[in-house]
């Protein structure tokens, strides 16, 4: 068991890919020498070589195309956009070639690559270092999504998403790149498209993923002082989205919210809402809520506190819904 | 020079690039122009001279002193934690000075996030940069006041913008008239990174074919953050002009009046409608890429040390000096103007006002749209509710 922070699991996951796989490569802005802005990939490029892990040129198009390339040489690239908001020259390539080839070739070419995104605000920076345009991909038939949101998920969905054969958006709650846990490396990974029940309730789900579920938890913890219960999922997977345990969940509880800090405005709230809806109606006792951003871009980081969802307005939420 | 020989072997297939130094070069190469030495001393120059005054220069001075100081002013805020973060202008104050100084008011310029120096000349109020690094903005000023665009933190955004934006003179007719009160140009200042980006090389070749008023200026100041520029080119970046179809020109980066005369040449011929020039200001960031970056973690000191002897300010005052142009009164105004202007920041900069959470759903569009005036709505309810909570 080591404690270990959420980027460092990363680190530690990459390093375990491309110690087992010599075809896993890493590509990016600033990746090599400086390790990544967030130091994600620090000591790979001195461990495994400027062939493995690749200083590109300032151009995620590129990034993103000559991954394809490399993927259909049969090695596995690890791309990585460093902020979410610097992805998008790069979307024409992920949406229409990375997404689509697999499709186009009748499944003859697979494109097993991973695009790790840091994503989510609440760290003070500048515009576009706050984005969450998780939906955006997860809207793109041929792209699978996930969102990982703590230490030990990350060290194992990071690895996970390498050997998997499809292309992966792979998110990471860069405000919660700090954050500790204990890792036992030797410990079996739930598999990769899997949701989870973190806290047991009976009272009303929340359902949350990357940087939200931690303060899903504490809202938990703070309700449980007034008397409710609330049962928190992680989602983990956002295309595909595993909602069995959701569906179990939400018969129980008879109410569920969902939790990003996406824009609400078809964000992944919309789907989910809508999926619970179908599966659930007759177990519901209220509408399902959604609790995210408010449908304007991300603003100046002197007022991001009151735009991200915070624990207050997850248990507001939780309070509209018990009313019903 | 050899060493690059060997890396580039002539194999009869394309240009000799055995000519060539790669991309950067110990003193910037032979075609580097310059007009200012690093000791101070004018130099002669075939194609480019400066044609301003004594007077000019000294205002040069003055500005690059007092810009300066507001870079340096501005670290210090972030230090003290009054900015986020802030983007350092060190060691780039000549080229952006010399260029924004030959922009005549009806040019417009498109920024980076660093342009501090520009927008200086361009009259932008300082404090005004502040509040995108402080978060308390997004940039807000009105790029029709100045003339000066917004700060483009996406890499290479701007250049496109730019070439639209001199297409738009192209069809006001204010290209090419030969009235010197109405020809215009557009200037894009962009870094040796982004040349690298899909949408500067789209904005050369838009510039290219519609012969658009643009100015092309790029900052070569060697690194891309941790990125040196060989991995961004194997040429030197102003000969990548000529495959898009027009000129490029290297000038010294650290020399104010090189940048202004070759600026103002190519901003010349932009507006008497000769169409696009790429300029490369050979340069060096002297600074850290942002106040959250650590260098030491991917560059030498030797570098920085080599770059010191090549100061903007220093060769501009030594050449005062040594001609007699100023005396010491003059450099002790200037001192105390700086003092003045950073005072002004510092007071600024603390006093300035929070943004409301509740005025960002009334920037979104021109038109509000009903559900975002209901979210407002919404919203400033539940904030009255903890008011309320809080006073009973
Ligand atoms: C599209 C995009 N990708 C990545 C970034 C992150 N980033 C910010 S500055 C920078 C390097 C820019 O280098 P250069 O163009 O040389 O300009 P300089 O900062 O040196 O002035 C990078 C990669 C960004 N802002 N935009």
């Amino acid at each position: 068991m080591t404690q270990i922070t959420l980027s460092r699991a990363i680190t530690a996951g990459l390093r375990k890919a491309m110690e087992d796989d010599p075809k896993v490569l890493i590509m990016g802005e600033d990746v090599g020498k400086l390790g990544g802005v967030f130091r994600v990939t620090d000591g790979l490029q001195k461990d495994f070589g400027e062939d493995r892990v690749i200083d590109t040129p300032l151009a995620e198009s590129g990034i993103i195309g000559t991954a394809v390339g490399l993927a259909m040489r049969g090695y596995r690239p690890v791309c990585e956009i460093q902020f979410d908001g610097f992805v998008y020259p790069a979307y024409d390539q992920i949406v229409s070639q990375v997404a689509k080839l697999h499709f186009r070739s009748m499944g003859k070419l697979p494109m097993p690559m991973v695009i790790r995104i840091p994503f989510g605000g609440g760290i003070g920076a500048v515009e576009h270092h706050s984005e969450s345009p998780e939906a955006q991909f997860a809207h793109t038939a041929g792209l699978k999504v996930v969102a990982c949101s703590n230490p030990v998920d990350a060290y194992w969905m990071i690895q996970q998403s390498i050997k998997a054969d499809d292309p992966i958006v792979f998110f990471e709650p860069k405000g919660r790149y700090w954050e500790k846990a204990d890792l036992d490396e030797s410990a079996t990974p739930l598999p990769l498209f899997s949701s989870r029940v973190v806290a047991e309730g009976t009272d009303a789900t929340l359902l949350a993923y990357g940087p939200k579920v931690k303060t899903c938890l504490e809202a938990a913890i703070a309700a449980a002082d007034e008397g409710r219960s609330l049962e928190v999922i992680d989602l983990r997977t956002l295309s595909p989205l595993d909602l069995d345990p959701v569906y179990e969940s939400v018969r129980k509880t008879g109410r569920a919210i969902v939790v990003h800090e996406a824009v609400v405005n078809l964000g992944m709230g919309s789907e989910i809402a809508a999926r619970i809806t179908e599966d659930c109606f007759h177990s519901l006792e209220a509408p399902v809520l959604r609790v995210g951003g408010f449908d304007t871009p991300y603003p100046a980081s002197r007022v991001e506190e009151e735009y991200l969802p915070d624990l207050d307005r997850v248990l507001d939420a939780v309070d509209r819904s018990l009313a019903y | 020079m050899s060493s690059a020989s060997a890396d580039h072997p002539r194999d009869g297939l394309g240009p000799d690039l055995g000519k060539v130094f790669g991309p950067s070069h110990a003193d910037g190469g032979p075609e580097l122009v310059q007009l200012l030495t690093p000791e101070g001393e004018l130099r002669e120059h075939p194609d480019f001279s400066f044609d301003g005054s004594i007077e000019d220069v000294r205002g040069f001075y003055r500005d690059l002193v007092l810009t300066r100081r507001v870079d340096t002013e501005a670290t210090a805020l972030q230090r003290q934690g009054e900015l986020g973060i802030w983007a350092q202008m060190l060691g780039q104050e000549a080229a952006q000075i010399g260029s924004g100084r030959a922009l005549l008011p009806q040019d417009m310029a498109f920024p980076t996030y660093r342009e501090h120096g520009v927008a200086w000349c361009r009259g932008v109020d300082p404090l005004n940069l502040l509040g995108l690094f402080r978060g308390v903005d997004q940039g807000a000023w009105d790029p029709r006041d100045n003339n000066f665009g917004l700060y483009t933190i996406v890499i290479g955004a701007q250049t496109l913008h730019a070439t639209g934006y001199a297409m738009g003179m192209q069809r006001d007719g204010v290209v090419g008239t030969g009235d010197p009160e109405r020809d215009a140009a557009v200037i894009a200042y962009f870094g040796d990174g982004a040349t690298s980006q899909g949408d500067v090389n789209e904005a050369f070749i838009f510039a290219s074919v519609f012969n658009s008023p643009t100015v092309f200026f790029c900052q070569n100041n060697q690194w891309a953050i941790s990125e040196p520029i060989e991995r961004q080119s194997r040429i030197p970046l102003y000969q990548r002009a000529l495959g898009f179809g027009f000129p490029g020109i290297r000038g010294d980066g650290n020399d104010v009046l090189a940048c202004h005369a070759v600026t103002k040449a190519a901003l010349e011929r932009a507006r008497e409608g000769s169409g696009p020039t790429f300029v490369e200001a050979y340069t060096y960031r002297m600074g850290a890429h942002t106040t959250t970056d650590d260098p030491t973690r991917y560059r030498l000191s030797d570098d920085l040390e080599h770059w010191k002897l090549k100061d903007p300010i220093a060769r501009v005052e030594a050449y005062l000096k040594r001609g007699g142009h100023a005396d010491d009164a003059f450099f002790a105004d200037v001192q105390v103007e700086s003092e003045g202007v950073a005072e002004r920041l510092r007071e600024g900069c603390r006093s300035m006002p929070d943004p409301h959470i509740l005025d960002i759903f009334e920037q979104v569009y021109a038109e509000q749209t009903p559900e975002l005036a209901l979210q407002k709505q919404e919203y400033a309810a539940y904030l009255d509710s903890f008011e309320g909570a809080a006073q009973s």
